[in-house]
């Protein structure tokens, strides 16, 4: 019983793949009816599952792939052409198909009531019959019994990878004569024990670069069977939750080691670490799966719903081999379905209301995914109608989201992302699949969920392309540990704009009627306060961080005690009981052994009853919007003396603040002891040249940059803003260590090209570095 | 052959017993995180090979006091529905080879939290082991006051 379990259970996905490949191939059938290899292939696999669900016993199920297979029959045999209505009858008979593996999978009996399915096929072989009396006269047999042995068994097909024979192969290319080959093969018969391509190059019949050519021709490619196997998903989890303990296993050895300073063992400690860091690497790559796998359903959804709604769409797919960690993937095919489907139904207009724009009848959608930056975008464009923003902008002021004189100076962008806020609709009628209002604020919440960032960019009478920008994995993210009480709580680092430290003197928490708020450049940043959001014992005001976050277009700043360190945590899974508690997103390993959670910074904005309307007006009006609107990089801005230099945030590792008296000398170099390392200290203002005067703070703001294992520290005089850089105002910089300069939030603002400004301070800096590397090595 | 093996371990001096199927591992550890706002029948979480463990306070879910989590604390890791989860224990005792003659209800007079955690009673050489409702025991949503 249990072996045959697990027959069943092979049988099930063997035939979930079989299906999905069906679907695609159904649909493509239609576009080229005449092409006999699709129908071929799609038969070949109906057949598979009638042959292993009669093995099994499974007879509904055989009937009704018998069904199926007996109309392709007909289609390859050219007795009933291939039209829309029989592949929407195939297409239903996949489906029920389907339905009884559901169902197999659920209870183990194929249960499933499919007359309908099968007495449509029949109907549909029937009238086609009628409708063409003279091909269904030359094969009466075939029609009145289709369980002949004949129509089910397929036609021996030339197996596509399959060795074709050398000899053929050189005759084709014209690089040896059919008689020469003939007397080779004559000579194999009488017992020559010589490969034949021996015998055609001894012989002088062929040139030795054509035979190998065609012997490497012929050597199969190794079919992806032969290359890949099958593994259970949980082994892998379990594997990846192994070298997650490996990690902190290691880092445990090479902190002991360290201590003990044996170069010997210190060496092996460090191959040690390169080691676990590789197979940390593999294992990912282990879970990560094309995105084809979830595209592969939307050909016939397109199919299905452009054909209910009459409207002609073409679907183009650019980049189906973009990898995607799994659990991603399955958490982005919802979204994704409903974007595709919104698309079709809103996006793209009907035949004749797109041939009276001049259009093309036949609407394209465009689905595209490609790698950015650690992240993968994914792209569902289409040449449609395109949104309306005074629609949109119309619509907002009316649900009162927006002030009618905001309007005015928001951009565009900013102004459509609206249609993510829940209950928004800006569709005319409210058809079955979308305009309900529901939807776009879904997509949006999932996609943030795994920390992904949703926007839209839209040409009115042009069309609209909607942009998922999706991390690479979920199992490691960056995060910042903080404490709060005498706990250790994760928050990932996506979620943080900035920090800032309150001294009570020139950074102080106030008070609005007993709310707590900070204000931050000008304006006030409402406060949850962690210790009560946990309901732990509340601390006092002073001497804590404010992380200003953002989640689901809010922002507002948390209160913790401590902000200790970033760190790429692995994220496990939560027990289930806590899922109702909301203020988790996971758990993770520390580095010191303990479980720490990782706190779901959308909810616990949510749970702070955080009113999204106060915050809008906030996100919006520093140009931020809702997070990754824009496509232009993100920028750290400082302020060194009268200058503002801007650094690229993706170089930065983190930004500190050190105390005055921290900083030691080394040399010449002014250095600071930094978590085990020793950190030179780079000032911008020696290195730009700039008069800056010190200011008289305890401590001194640093952008620690990190590069090859190595770090520095460059000292600025402040940390002014994240900006969005969306200016190409730009003019080339005379000054060594400096790429340019932009006009940045009306200001005038130098981009510092950061490799350039430390080989200014330090020419030796990189150099060192390699002959480290190399020491090491 | 009606004949079952219990692990045994004491909460408040009382001795309980769960089949020892249901019994991963035994351990003692030392550090728990706790869950703000989580049901106060949980005691914490802790680090078991890497994987993430919810530990249930069983005192909590008998109606007495929460342990205190200051050094170690024996666990009884059940293998649970899907995921392990832990049960806090003053002590553990030995694994018995328990015939059902041993077995009998509950006493009628046994009540409050208790009654709903334990399924019989089985008579020991010269004391009582109560057999807990392995599900039961580890719902840290049961109401408890």
């Amino acid at each position: 019983m249990e072996e045959l379990g697990e027959i069943v259970g092979e049988f099930l996905m063997e035939s979930h793949e079989n299906l999905d490949q069906i679907d695609r191939d159904l649909v493509d059938l239609e576009q080229e009816p005449n092409s006999r290899d699709l129908i071929s292939r799609i038969f070949r696999a109906i057949h598979t599952i009638k042959g292993t669900s009669g093995f099994l016993a499974f007879s509904r199920l055989e009937a009704l792939a018998h069904a199926g297979e007996s109309l392709l029959s007909k289609l390859r045999d050219g007795v009933l052409p291939v039209t829309p209505e029989t592949i929407t009858t195939l297409l239903a008979t996949i489906d029920g198909v389907r339905a009884m593996l559901a169902a197999i999978e659920e209870n183990g009996s194929d249960d499933v009531n499919v007359e309908s399915v099968i007495s449509s096929i029949h109907a549909q072989m029937d009238t086609e019959a009628a409708a063409a009396p003279a091909e269904a006269a030359a094969t009466p047999e075939v029609a009145a019994e289709p369980p002949a042995a004949e129509a089910v068994r397929p036609a021996p097909e030339p197996v596509e990878g399959q060795r074709k024979p050398l000899g053929e192969m050189l005759v084709e290319s014209g690089a040896a004569q059919p008689s020469d080959v003939g007397s080779a093969l004559q000579q194999q018969l009488e017992g020559d024990e010589r490969k034949l391509g021996t015998i055609l190059l001894e012989e002088g019949k062929a040139q030795p670069t054509a035979v190998t050519e065609a012997l490497q021709a012929q050597t199969p490619k190794r079919s992806v069977a032969d290359q890949t196997i099958r593994v259970d998903v949980d082994l892998l989890d379990s594997l990846m939750n192994m070298v997650g303990e490996l990690v902190l296993a290691r880092n445990q050895l090479v902190r002991g080691v360290t201590e003990l300073g044996d170069t010997g063992l210190v060496r092996s400690a460090q191959r040690l670490g390169m080691i676990t860091s590789e197979l940390q690497e593999g294992i990912m790559k282990t879970r990560m799966q094309p995105i084809d796998h979830i595209w592969s359903k939307l050909p016939r959804v397109v199919r299905d719903l452009s054909s209910s709604l009459g409207k002609q769409v073409q679907l183009v797919m650019e980049g189906k081999e973009t990898e995607l960690d799994r659990s991603l993937l399955e958490a982005v095919k919802d979204p994704l379905t409903h974007l595709v489907r919104n698309a079709v139904d809103h996006g793209i207009e009907d035949v004749e209301r797109r041939a009276a724009a001049g259009k093309d009848p036949e609407g394209t959608l465009t689905l595209r995914a490609y790698h950015e930056g650690g992240h993968v975008a994914v792209e569902v464009g289409d040449n449609g109608a395109g949104m309306d923003v005074d629609r949109i902008a119309a619509k907002a002021v009316e649900k009162g989201l927006l002030r009618a004189e905001q309007i005015a100076g928001m951009d565009k962008r900013d102004i459509m992302a609206m249609v993510f806020q829940p209950g928004f609709s800006t569709a005319a009628k409210v058809t079955n699949v979308s305009g309900r209002g529901v939807g776009m604020d879904v997509v949006k919440t999932n996609i943030e969920r795994i920390g992904g960032t949703v926007s839209v960019d839209s040409t009115l009478g042009e069309g609209t392309t909607w942009r998922l920008t999706i991390p690479l994995t979920l199992a490691i993210i960056q995060a910042l540990t903080v404490d709060c009480g005498d706990q250790r709580y994760v928050v990932p680092q996506v979620a943080v704009l900035e920090l800032v430290y309150i001294d009570g003197q020139s950074t102080k928490i106030e008070y609005a009627s007993g709310a707590p708020v900070y204000r931050l450049r000008g304006k006030l940043l409402p406060l949850v306060r962690l210790d009560r959001a946990l309901g732990l014992d509340v601390g006092g005001d002073q001497g804590v961080y404010i992380m200003v976050l953002q989640a689901d277009g809010r922002r507002f700043g948390l209160v913790v005690d401590r902000v200790l360190n970033t760190e790429e945590v692995v994220v496990k899974a939560l027990n289930s009981r806590f899922k109702d508690i909301g203020m988790y997103a996971g758990a993770t390993i520390l580095g010191d052994g303990k479980v720490g959670l990782i706190l779901d910074v959308s909810s616990l904005a949510r749970r702070s009853h955080l009113a999204v309307g106060s915050e809008r007006e906030n996100a919006t009006g520093t140009s931020r919007g809702s997070g990754g609107t824009g496509s232009g990089e993100r920028l750290l801005i400082t302020a060194v003396g009268e200058r503002r230099l801007a650094i690229p945030l993706d170089t930065v590792t983190r930004l500190e603040e050190f105390p005055r008296d921290k900083i030691e000398h080394a040399g010449s170099r002014e250095v600071v002891q930094y978590r085990n390392q020793i950190l030179p200290l780079f000032r911008l203002s020696h290195v730009l040249g700039t008069y800056s005067e010190e200011p008289d703070s305890d401590t001194v703001p640093v952008v620690v940059y990190s590069e090859a294992g190595r770090s520095v520290a460059l000292v600025v005089d402040r940390i002014v803003d994240i900006a969005e850089n969306s200016t190409n105002v730009r003019r080339e910089a005379e000054d060594d260590g400096l790429l340019g300069t932009a006009v940045i939030q009306q200001r005038v603002t130098e981009l510092l090209d950061i490799r350039r400004a430390i080989l200014a301070a330090d020419p030796n800096f990189y150099r060192d570095a390699d002959d480290e590397m190399l020491v090491e090595a | 052959m009606a004949n079952r093996q219990f692990a045994t371990f004491e909460v408040a001096n009382q001795l309980f017993g769960v089949e020892v199927d249901t019994v991963q591992e035994v351990l003692s550890y030392n550090e728990y995180t706790p869950v703000p706002l989580a049901p106060p029948a949980v005691g914490g979480l802790f680090n078991l090979r890497g994987q993430v463990i919810a530990a249930v306070d069983l005192r909590v879910q008998l109606g007495l006091a929460r342990q205190a989590l200051q050094g170690p604390v024996m666990n009884v890791i059940l293998r649970g529905d899907g995921e392990p989860v832990s049960l806090l224990v003053d002590r553990i005792g030995e694994v018995v080879d328990l015939d059902d003659d041993a077995f009998e209800p509950p006493p009628d007079t046994l009540s409050g939290p208790t009654r709903e955690l334990v399924v019989g009673t089985f008579k020991l050489d010269g004391r009582l082991m109560l057999a807990l409702d392995v599900n039961q025991a580890v719902d840290t949503y049961r109401a408890t006051t």
